[in-house]
Protein backbone atom coordinates (compact mmCIF):
# COMPACT_ATOMS: atom_id res chain seq x y z
CA UNK A 1 0.00 0.00 0.00
CA UNK A 2 2.67 2.46 0.94
CA UNK A 3 4.95 1.55 -1.82
CA UNK A 4 1.51 2.07 -4.22
CA UNK A 5 1.70 5.50 -2.72
CA UNK A 6 5.02 5.90 -3.07
CA UNK A 7 5.04 5.09 -6.64
CA UNK A 8 1.98 7.09 -7.49
CA UNK A 9 3.57 9.84 -5.95
CA UNK A 10 6.55 9.88 -7.94
CA UNK A 11 5.08 9.68 -11.17
CA UNK A 12 2.82 13.05 -10.40
CA UNK A 13 6.30 14.30 -9.29
CA UNK A 14 7.97 13.80 -12.69
CA UNK A 15 5.17 14.18 -14.59
CA UNK A 16 5.04 17.94 -12.77
CA UNK A 17 8.69 18.23 -14.08
CA UNK A 18 7.49 17.36 -17.55
CA UNK A 19 4.42 19.97 -17.70
CA UNK A 20 7.21 22.31 -16.27
CA UNK A 21 9.37 21.87 -19.49
CA UNK A 22 6.37 22.01 -21.70
CA UNK A 23 5.45 25.47 -20.47
CA UNK A 24 9.07 26.93 -20.58
CA UNK A 25 9.51 25.50 -23.72
CA UNK A 26 6.21 27.12 -24.77
CA UNK A 27 7.27 30.64 -24.03
CA UNK A 28 10.69 30.78 -24.47
CA UNK A 29 10.61 29.74 -28.31
CA UNK A 30 9.13 31.09 -31.34
CA UNK A 31 6.69 28.87 -32.65
CA UNK A 32 6.03 27.96 -36.02
CA UNK A 33 2.37 27.57 -36.69
CA UNK A 34 2.48 25.42 -39.39
CA UNK A 35 3.52 22.28 -36.71
CA UNK A 36 0.17 23.27 -34.31
CA UNK A 37 -1.96 23.51 -37.71
CA UNK A 38 -0.50 19.78 -38.53
CA UNK A 39 -1.81 18.75 -35.33
CA UNK A 40 -4.75 20.73 -35.34
CA UNK A 41 -5.96 18.80 -38.32
CA UNK A 42 -5.12 15.25 -36.97
CA UNK A 43 -6.08 15.82 -33.27
CA UNK A 44 -9.08 17.67 -34.09
CA UNK A 45 -10.59 17.82 -37.44
CA UNK A 46 -9.91 14.01 -37.49
CA UNK A 47 -11.74 13.24 -34.66
CA UNK A 48 -14.83 15.06 -35.93
CA UNK A 49 -16.39 11.93 -37.54
CA UNK A 50 -16.52 9.56 -34.34
CA UNK A 51 -17.39 13.11 -31.93
CA UNK A 52 -20.48 13.94 -33.84
CA UNK A 53 -21.62 10.25 -33.63
CA UNK A 54 -21.19 9.61 -30.45
CA UNK A 55 -22.45 13.25 -28.96
CA UNK A 56 -25.26 12.76 -31.09
CA UNK A 57 -26.25 9.84 -29.75
CA UNK A 58 -25.73 10.83 -26.69
CA UNK A 59 -28.19 13.58 -27.41
CA UNK A 60 -30.97 11.11 -28.42
CA UNK A 61 -30.14 8.89 -25.19
CA UNK A 62 -30.65 11.71 -22.93
CA UNK A 63 -33.72 12.93 -24.24
CA UNK A 64 -35.37 9.41 -23.80
CA UNK A 65 -33.94 9.40 -20.48
CA UNK A 66 -35.24 12.13 -19.32
CA UNK A 67 -38.53 12.26 -20.89
CA UNK A 68 -39.07 9.03 -19.42
CA UNK A 69 -38.86 10.76 -15.69
CA UNK A 70 -40.91 13.62 -16.49
CA UNK A 71 -43.73 11.37 -17.54
CA UNK A 72 -44.31 11.04 -14.46
CA UNK A 73 -44.99 15.04 -14.22
CA UNK A 74 -46.32 15.19 -17.64
CA UNK A 75 -43.90 17.81 -18.20
CA UNK A 76 -42.20 16.18 -20.73
CA UNK A 77 -41.64 20.19 -22.62
CA UNK A 78 -38.35 19.88 -19.97
CA UNK A 79 -36.31 17.89 -22.12
CA UNK A 80 -34.64 20.64 -23.87
CA UNK A 81 -33.52 22.22 -21.40
CA UNK A 82 -32.13 19.15 -19.43
CA UNK A 83 -30.70 17.83 -22.85
CA UNK A 84 -28.64 21.43 -23.04
CA UNK A 85 -27.42 21.56 -19.84
CA UNK A 86 -26.38 18.29 -19.49
CA UNK A 87 -24.68 18.33 -22.25
CA UNK A 88 -22.93 21.10 -22.17
CA UNK A 89 -22.26 21.53 -18.68
CA UNK A 90 -20.75 18.11 -18.20
CA UNK A 91 -21.09 15.24 -20.87
CA UNK A 92 -19.77 17.18 -23.79
CA UNK A 93 -16.72 17.91 -22.21
CA UNK A 94 -16.31 14.21 -20.69
CA UNK A 95 -17.25 12.22 -23.54
CA UNK A 96 -15.56 14.30 -25.83
CA UNK A 97 -12.49 13.80 -24.41
CA UNK A 98 -12.69 10.58 -23.28
CA UNK A 99 -12.47 9.88 -27.36
CA UNK A 100 -10.06 12.32 -27.98
CA UNK A 101 -8.06 11.00 -25.28
CA UNK A 102 -8.67 7.30 -26.68
CA UNK A 103 -8.22 8.29 -30.39
CA UNK A 104 -6.04 11.10 -30.41
CA UNK A 105 -3.86 10.53 -27.08
CA UNK A 106 -3.16 7.14 -28.12
CA UNK A 107 -1.74 7.67 -31.41
CA UNK A 108 0.35 10.73 -29.68
CA UNK A 109 1.65 7.88 -27.14
CA UNK A 110 2.66 5.60 -29.75
CA UNK A 111 3.96 8.45 -32.16
CA UNK A 112 6.67 9.51 -29.65
CA UNK A 113 7.37 6.07 -28.36
CA UNK A 114 7.92 4.60 -32.07
CA UNK A 115 9.86 7.83 -32.72
CA UNK A 116 12.36 7.12 -29.20
CA UNK A 117 12.72 3.53 -29.81
CA UNK A 118 14.06 4.52 -33.65
CA UNK A 119 16.81 6.94 -32.48
CA UNK A 120 14.86 9.43 -33.87
CA UNK A 121 14.34 11.44 -30.29
CA UNK A 122 18.32 11.18 -29.46
CA UNK A 123 18.58 12.39 -33.35
CA UNK A 124 16.39 15.62 -32.35
CA UNK A 125 18.64 16.05 -29.59
CA UNK A 126 21.59 15.36 -31.10
CA UNK A 127 20.74 18.55 -34.01
CA UNK A 128 20.21 20.81 -30.58
CA UNK A 129 16.30 20.43 -30.84
CA UNK A 130 14.65 19.85 -27.63
CA UNK A 131 12.43 16.71 -28.22
CA UNK A 132 9.89 18.63 -25.54
CA UNK A 133 9.68 21.72 -27.73
CA UNK A 134 9.64 19.96 -31.31
CA UNK A 135 7.06 17.30 -30.17
CA UNK A 136 5.23 17.97 -27.08
CA UNK A 137 4.40 21.52 -27.82
CA UNK A 138 2.63 21.76 -30.83
CA UNK A 139 0.09 18.84 -29.49
CA UNK A 140 -0.32 21.08 -26.87
CA UNK A 141 -1.56 24.34 -28.23
CA UNK A 142 -3.58 22.24 -30.64
CA UNK A 143 -5.29 19.93 -27.91
CA UNK A 144 -5.98 23.73 -25.83
CA UNK A 145 -7.49 25.18 -29.27
CA UNK A 146 -9.22 22.37 -30.92
CA UNK A 147 -10.47 20.74 -27.66
CA UNK A 148 -12.97 23.88 -27.13
CA UNK A 149 -14.10 24.07 -30.66
CA UNK A 150 -14.55 20.16 -30.68
CA UNK A 151 -16.53 20.34 -27.29
CA UNK A 152 -19.53 23.15 -28.57
CA UNK A 153 -19.59 21.57 -31.97
CA UNK A 154 -20.37 18.03 -30.27
CA UNK A 155 -22.72 20.01 -27.44
CA UNK A 156 -24.60 21.54 -30.99
CA UNK A 157 -25.16 17.88 -32.45
CA UNK A 158 -26.35 16.20 -28.98
CA UNK A 159 -28.74 19.01 -29.02
CA UNK A 160 -29.95 18.54 -32.70
CA UNK A 161 -30.31 14.97 -31.26
CA UNK A 162 -32.33 15.75 -28.08
CA UNK A 163 -34.50 17.78 -30.88
CA UNK A 164 -35.42 15.24 -33.08
CA UNK A 165 -36.60 13.19 -29.86
CA UNK A 166 -38.52 16.59 -28.78
CA UNK A 167 -40.21 16.50 -32.47
CA UNK A 168 -40.84 13.05 -33.13
CA UNK A 169 -42.21 11.87 -30.22
CA UNK A 170 -43.23 15.21 -28.63
CA UNK A 171 -43.86 17.01 -31.10
CA UNK A 172 -42.39 20.10 -30.04
CA UNK A 173 -41.33 22.40 -32.60
CA UNK A 174 -38.16 23.43 -34.28
CA UNK A 175 -38.54 27.26 -32.99
CA UNK A 176 -39.68 26.39 -29.44
CA UNK A 177 -37.21 23.52 -28.78
CA UNK A 178 -34.48 26.50 -29.17
CA UNK A 179 -35.90 28.73 -27.32
CA UNK A 180 -36.50 26.49 -24.66
CA UNK A 181 -32.50 25.66 -24.82
CA UNK A 182 -31.54 28.57 -25.04
CA UNK A 183 -33.70 30.21 -22.05
CA UNK A 184 -31.94 27.49 -20.33
CA UNK A 185 -28.40 27.75 -21.15
CA UNK A 186 -26.91 31.02 -19.36
CA UNK A 187 -23.23 31.97 -20.01
CA UNK A 188 -22.32 30.26 -16.69
CA UNK A 189 -23.07 26.80 -18.32
CA UNK A 190 -21.08 27.25 -21.29
CA UNK A 191 -18.31 28.89 -19.87
CA UNK A 192 -17.96 25.72 -17.23
CA UNK A 193 -17.68 23.73 -20.10
CA UNK A 194 -15.20 25.55 -21.92
CA UNK A 195 -12.94 25.36 -18.90
CA UNK A 196 -13.29 21.60 -18.72
CA UNK A 197 -12.40 21.16 -21.89
CA UNK A 198 -9.38 23.09 -21.75
CA UNK A 199 -8.38 21.12 -18.65
CA UNK A 200 -8.79 17.57 -19.96
CA UNK A 201 -7.26 18.88 -23.34
CA UNK A 202 -4.28 19.75 -21.55
CA UNK A 203 -4.29 16.46 -19.47
CA UNK A 204 -4.70 14.48 -22.88
CA UNK A 205 -1.63 16.50 -23.89
CA UNK A 206 0.59 16.05 -20.42
CA UNK A 207 -0.67 12.17 -19.98
CA UNK A 208 0.34 11.19 -23.80
CA UNK A 209 3.26 12.38 -24.41
CA UNK A 210 5.06 11.83 -21.04
CA UNK A 211 4.32 8.23 -21.74
CA UNK A 212 5.57 8.45 -25.29
CA UNK A 213 8.81 9.18 -23.89
CA UNK A 214 8.81 5.95 -21.72
CA UNK A 215 9.49 3.21 -23.98
CA UNK A 216 12.70 1.43 -24.75
CA UNK A 217 11.46 -1.75 -26.83
CA UNK A 218 8.33 -2.19 -29.41
CA UNK A 219 6.92 -4.32 -26.55
CA UNK A 220 6.70 -1.33 -24.07
CA UNK A 221 5.28 1.30 -26.94
CA UNK A 222 2.10 -1.01 -26.92
CA UNK A 223 2.33 -0.87 -22.60
CA UNK A 224 2.71 2.85 -22.71
CA UNK A 225 -0.08 3.17 -24.90
CA UNK A 226 -2.66 1.35 -22.94
CA UNK A 227 -1.22 3.68 -19.79
CA UNK A 228 -1.50 6.73 -22.40
CA UNK A 229 -5.11 6.13 -22.72
CA UNK A 230 -6.12 4.54 -18.95
CA UNK A 231 -4.33 7.34 -16.97
CA UNK A 232 -6.13 9.80 -18.98
CA UNK A 233 -9.38 8.29 -18.56
CA UNK A 234 -8.64 8.37 -14.45
CA UNK A 235 -7.12 12.02 -14.82
CA UNK A 236 -10.19 13.61 -16.72
CA UNK A 237 -12.72 11.97 -14.43
CA UNK A 238 -10.63 12.90 -11.58
CA UNK A 239 -10.49 16.60 -12.22
CA UNK A 240 -13.70 16.60 -13.81
CA UNK A 241 -15.31 15.41 -10.16
CA UNK A 242 -13.25 18.24 -8.64
CA UNK A 243 -14.28 21.49 -11.14
CA UNK A 244 -17.73 20.14 -11.02
CA UNK A 245 -17.91 20.55 -7.29
CA UNK A 246 -16.49 24.21 -8.06
CA UNK A 247 -18.59 24.94 -10.11
CA UNK A 248 -21.23 24.03 -7.93
CA UNK A 249 -20.26 26.25 -5.28
CA UNK A 250 -18.61 29.18 -7.31
CA UNK A 251 -21.69 29.77 -10.21
CA UNK B 1 51.92 15.85 -31.61
CA UNK B 2 48.90 16.47 -33.23
CA UNK B 3 46.08 18.52 -31.39
CA UNK B 4 43.98 16.48 -29.66
CA UNK B 5 40.00 16.61 -30.82
CA UNK B 6 38.22 14.47 -28.46
CA UNK B 7 39.50 13.31 -24.73
CA UNK B 8 37.93 11.33 -22.56
CA UNK B 9 39.35 11.42 -18.58
CA UNK B 10 38.21 8.78 -16.81
CA UNK B 11 34.46 8.82 -17.31
CA UNK B 12 31.79 6.93 -15.37
CA UNK B 13 28.38 6.18 -15.82
CA UNK B 14 25.62 4.47 -14.03
CA UNK B 15 22.36 3.41 -14.74
CA UNK B 16 20.74 2.53 -11.63
CA UNK B 17 22.88 0.37 -10.06
CA UNK B 18 24.44 -0.96 -12.98
CA UNK B 19 27.50 0.82 -14.18
CA UNK B 20 28.47 0.62 -17.90
CA UNK B 21 31.65 2.94 -18.27
CA UNK B 22 34.41 2.42 -15.48
CA UNK B 23 36.79 5.02 -15.98
CA UNK B 24 37.00 5.38 -19.79
CA UNK B 25 40.23 7.27 -21.38
CA UNK B 26 40.57 7.73 -24.81
CA UNK B 27 42.12 10.87 -27.18
CA UNK B 28 41.04 11.09 -30.60
CA UNK B 29 43.52 13.87 -32.64
CA UNK B 30 42.25 16.26 -35.01
CA UNK B 31 41.38 15.19 -38.48
CA UNK B 32 42.19 11.38 -38.21
CA UNK B 33 39.58 8.78 -38.73
CA UNK B 34 39.35 7.06 -35.18
CA UNK B 35 37.71 3.52 -34.40
CA UNK B 36 35.86 2.36 -31.36
CA UNK B 37 35.26 -1.47 -30.97
CA UNK B 38 33.80 -3.34 -28.59
CA UNK B 39 31.16 -6.13 -28.43
CA UNK B 40 27.44 -5.68 -28.97
CA UNK B 41 26.23 -3.81 -25.34
CA UNK B 42 29.83 -2.96 -24.19
CA UNK B 43 28.35 0.38 -24.24
CA UNK B 44 29.75 1.94 -27.29
CA UNK B 45 26.42 4.29 -27.61
CA UNK B 46 26.35 5.05 -23.91
CA UNK B 47 30.19 6.13 -24.63
CA UNK B 48 28.98 8.05 -27.78
CA UNK B 49 26.10 9.87 -26.12
CA UNK B 50 28.50 11.08 -23.42
CA UNK B 51 30.99 12.68 -25.94
CA UNK B 52 28.15 14.30 -27.53
CA UNK B 53 26.26 15.51 -24.31
CA UNK B 54 23.05 13.48 -24.60
CA UNK B 55 24.03 11.99 -21.28
CA UNK B 56 26.35 13.37 -18.40
CA UNK B 57 28.97 11.41 -16.81
CA UNK B 58 28.56 10.64 -13.00
CA UNK B 59 32.58 11.28 -13.06
CA UNK B 60 35.18 12.13 -15.15
CA UNK B 61 35.87 14.93 -17.90
CA UNK B 62 35.32 14.83 -21.67
CA UNK B 63 36.91 17.84 -23.67
CA UNK B 64 35.74 18.51 -26.56
CA UNK B 65 38.09 20.93 -28.27
CA UNK B 66 39.93 22.05 -25.40
CA UNK B 67 36.33 22.51 -23.49
CA UNK B 68 35.13 20.05 -20.56
CA UNK B 69 31.62 19.82 -21.81
CA UNK B 70 30.74 18.27 -18.43
CA UNK B 71 30.92 21.72 -16.84
CA UNK B 72 28.92 23.42 -19.61
CA UNK B 73 25.19 24.35 -18.60
CA UNK B 74 22.56 22.67 -20.73
CA UNK B 75 22.26 25.60 -23.43
CA UNK B 76 26.05 26.12 -23.98
CA UNK B 77 26.23 22.43 -24.41
CA UNK B 78 23.28 22.89 -26.88
CA UNK B 79 26.35 25.16 -29.09
CA UNK B 80 28.61 22.11 -28.60
CA UNK B 81 26.74 19.83 -30.48
CA UNK B 82 26.49 22.50 -33.51
CA UNK B 83 30.39 20.76 -33.82
CA UNK B 84 29.05 17.48 -34.07
CA UNK B 85 27.07 15.80 -37.03
CA UNK B 86 25.91 12.41 -36.05
CA UNK B 87 24.81 8.72 -38.25
CA UNK B 88 22.65 6.67 -35.87
CA UNK B 89 23.04 3.10 -35.80
CA UNK B 90 19.42 3.34 -37.25
CA UNK B 91 19.97 6.25 -39.41
CA UNK B 92 17.01 7.68 -37.38
CA UNK B 93 15.13 9.83 -40.21
CA UNK B 94 12.70 11.54 -39.04
CA UNK B 95 9.65 9.02 -40.73
CA UNK B 96 7.37 11.86 -41.14
CA UNK B 97 9.56 14.22 -42.84
CA UNK B 98 10.75 14.10 -46.23
CA UNK B 99 14.38 13.72 -47.32
CA UNK B 100 14.68 17.06 -47.96
CA UNK B 101 13.72 18.59 -45.18
CA UNK B 102 15.36 15.63 -42.69
CA UNK B 103 19.01 16.61 -44.73
CA UNK B 104 18.05 20.22 -44.45
CA UNK B 105 16.80 19.60 -40.77
CA UNK B 106 19.37 21.74 -39.62
CA UNK B 107 19.13 24.40 -40.96
CA UNK B 108 15.18 24.75 -40.73
CA UNK B 109 15.64 24.42 -37.32
CA UNK B 110 18.28 26.97 -36.20
CA UNK B 111 18.92 29.58 -39.47
CA UNK B 112 16.81 31.50 -41.58
CA UNK B 113 17.90 30.58 -44.80
CA UNK B 114 15.10 30.74 -47.65
CA UNK B 115 13.32 27.49 -48.46
CA UNK B 116 15.61 27.82 -51.92
CA UNK B 117 18.74 28.15 -50.23
CA UNK B 118 18.35 25.13 -47.99
CA UNK B 119 16.98 23.11 -50.84
CA UNK B 120 20.34 24.28 -53.21
CA UNK B 121 22.64 22.64 -49.98
CA UNK B 122 20.42 19.59 -49.88
CA UNK B 123 20.94 18.86 -53.39
CA UNK B 124 24.92 20.10 -53.30
CA UNK B 125 25.07 17.26 -50.07
CA UNK B 126 22.95 14.74 -51.26
CA UNK B 127 25.07 14.76 -54.53
CA UNK B 128 28.07 14.33 -52.60
CA UNK B 129 26.59 10.77 -50.91
CA UNK B 130 25.96 10.23 -54.84
CA UNK B 131 22.23 10.48 -54.32
CA UNK B 132 20.05 12.39 -56.46
CA UNK B 133 16.72 12.82 -57.27
CA UNK B 134 15.06 11.90 -53.95
CA UNK B 135 14.40 15.32 -52.15
CA UNK B 136 10.36 14.93 -52.23
CA UNK B 137 10.69 11.23 -51.16
CA UNK B 138 9.65 10.03 -47.33
CA UNK B 139 12.77 7.81 -45.63
CA UNK B 140 10.32 4.35 -45.49
CA UNK B 141 10.31 4.73 -49.68
CA UNK B 142 13.98 4.13 -49.04
CA UNK B 143 16.08 1.02 -49.10
CA UNK B 144 18.39 0.71 -46.03
CA UNK B 145 21.83 1.61 -47.38
CA UNK B 146 20.13 4.65 -49.07
CA UNK B 147 18.93 5.99 -45.86
CA UNK B 148 22.45 5.25 -44.32
CA UNK B 149 23.77 7.79 -46.61
CA UNK B 150 20.62 10.46 -46.44
CA UNK B 151 21.65 10.18 -42.85
CA UNK B 152 25.65 10.79 -43.41
CA UNK B 153 24.37 13.97 -45.70
CA UNK B 154 22.17 15.14 -43.04
CA UNK B 155 25.04 15.01 -40.88
CA UNK B 156 27.52 16.75 -42.80
CA UNK B 157 25.54 19.61 -44.39
CA UNK B 158 26.33 21.99 -41.75
CA UNK B 159 29.73 21.55 -41.69
CA UNK B 160 30.64 19.87 -38.63
CA UNK B 161 34.12 19.48 -36.80
CA UNK B 162 33.65 15.95 -36.07
CA UNK B 163 31.39 13.86 -37.59
CA UNK B 164 30.49 10.19 -35.77
CA UNK B 165 29.24 7.36 -36.74
CA UNK B 166 27.28 4.71 -34.89
CA UNK B 167 27.55 1.04 -36.59
CA UNK B 168 27.19 2.60 -40.37
CA UNK B 169 27.33 -0.89 -41.96
CA UNK B 170 24.62 -2.48 -39.29
CA UNK B 171 21.93 -3.81 -41.02
CA UNK B 172 22.44 -3.31 -44.69
CA UNK B 173 23.59 -5.56 -47.50
CA UNK B 174 27.33 -6.49 -48.53
CA UNK B 175 26.81 -4.19 -51.39
CA UNK B 176 26.03 -1.39 -49.67
CA UNK B 177 28.13 -1.54 -47.14
CA UNK B 178 31.12 -0.96 -49.63
CA UNK B 179 29.27 1.79 -51.01
CA UNK B 180 29.20 3.01 -47.32
CA UNK B 181 32.50 2.45 -46.36
CA UNK B 182 34.11 4.47 -49.46
CA UNK B 183 31.97 7.09 -49.00
CA UNK B 184 33.23 7.50 -45.58
CA UNK B 185 36.97 7.68 -46.84
CA UNK B 186 36.11 10.02 -49.50
CA UNK B 187 34.02 12.17 -47.34
CA UNK B 188 37.24 12.11 -44.78
CA UNK B 189 39.58 12.92 -47.54
CA UNK B 190 37.41 15.58 -48.93
CA UNK B 191 36.23 17.61 -45.68
CA UNK B 192 38.96 16.89 -43.75
CA UNK B 193 36.94 16.27 -40.66
CA UNK B 194 37.71 13.87 -37.16
CA UNK B 195 35.56 10.98 -38.06
CA UNK B 196 34.71 8.37 -34.36
CA UNK B 197 33.81 5.48 -35.73
CA UNK B 198 32.32 2.83 -33.73
CA UNK B 199 31.51 -0.32 -34.83
CA UNK B 200 31.84 -4.34 -33.93
CA UNK B 201 32.28 -5.08 -37.62
CA UNK B 202 35.96 -5.37 -37.51
CA UNK B 203 36.47 -5.62 -41.40
CA UNK B 204 35.23 -2.57 -42.14
CA UNK B 205 37.07 -0.63 -39.31
CA UNK B 206 39.98 -1.81 -39.98
CA UNK B 207 39.81 -0.76 -43.50
CA UNK B 208 38.60 2.84 -42.92
CA UNK B 209 40.57 3.66 -39.45
CA UNK B 210 44.11 5.27 -38.84
CA UNK B 211 43.68 4.71 -34.96
CA UNK B 212 41.82 2.20 -32.48
CA UNK B 213 40.45 1.70 -29.34
CA UNK B 214 39.07 -1.31 -27.79
CA UNK B 215 35.92 -1.00 -25.34
CA UNK B 216 35.74 -4.03 -22.88
CA UNK B 217 33.69 -3.98 -19.76
CA UNK B 218 33.51 -0.24 -19.46
CA UNK B 219 36.68 0.38 -19.62
CA UNK B 220 39.10 1.29 -22.44
CA UNK B 221 41.63 -1.77 -23.11
CA UNK B 222 43.85 -0.71 -25.60
CA UNK B 223 44.41 2.52 -27.53
CA UNK B 224 46.94 2.90 -30.29
CA UNK B 225 47.79 2.75 -34.20
CA UNK B 226 46.32 -0.22 -36.21
CA UNK B 227 49.61 -1.87 -36.97
CA UNK B 228 50.14 -1.98 -32.99
CA UNK B 229 47.36 -4.44 -33.04
CA UNK B 230 48.74 -7.00 -34.75
CA UNK B 231 51.86 -7.11 -32.34
CA UNK B 232 49.31 -7.28 -29.28
CA UNK B 233 49.09 -10.23 -27.03
CA UNK B 234 46.01 -9.47 -24.56
CA UNK B 235 44.16 -12.83 -25.16
CA UNK B 236 41.12 -10.68 -25.30
CA UNK B 237 42.26 -8.70 -27.91
CA UNK B 238 43.09 -11.70 -29.82
CA UNK B 239 39.65 -13.51 -28.95
CA UNK B 240 37.96 -10.63 -30.46
CA UNK B 241 40.30 -10.36 -33.24
CA UNK B 242 39.94 -13.80 -34.33
CA UNK B 243 36.11 -14.22 -33.42
CA UNK B 244 36.14 -17.04 -31.30
CA UNK B 245 33.72 -17.79 -28.64
CA UNK B 246 36.90 -20.00 -26.69
CA UNK B 247 38.64 -17.45 -24.55
CA UNK B 248 39.07 -15.14 -21.62
CA UNK B 249 35.77 -13.17 -22.44
CA UNK B 250 32.16 -15.33 -21.36
CA UNK B 251 29.61 -15.20 -23.73
CA UNK B 252 27.70 -12.99 -21.08
CA UNK B 253 30.27 -10.71 -20.61
CA UNK B 254 30.55 -7.30 -21.88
Amino acid sequence: MLKKLQILLQYLGSISFFIGDIFWWMFTKKRDFRAVKREIILIGINSLPLVSLISFFVGIIIAFQTAYQLKQFSSEIYIASLVALSLVRELGPVLGSLIVAARSGAAITAGIGSMKISEQVDALEAFAVNPVDYLVVPKFIALLIAMPVLIIYADCLGIFGGYLVGNSKFGIPFHFYFKLTFDALKMRDILSGMIKSVCFGSIIAFVSSYEGFKPFSSTDVSESVTHSVVRSFIFIIICDCILTALFYFMF
Amino acid sequence: MAEVMIKLDNVCKFFGEKQVLRGANLSVEKGETFLLIGRSGAGKTVLLKNIIGLLRPDSGSIFIDNVDITKLSNKELEKVRYQFGLVFQSSALFDFLTIEENVGFFFYQHTNLKKSEIRKKVKETLALVGLEGIEDHYPYELSGGMKKRVAIARAVIYNPKIIIYDEPTTGIDPIAVDKVVSLIEDLHKRLAITSLVVTHDLEVGMKISERIAFLLGGKIIFQGKKDDLKNINDPRIMQFLHGSSAGPIKEMEV
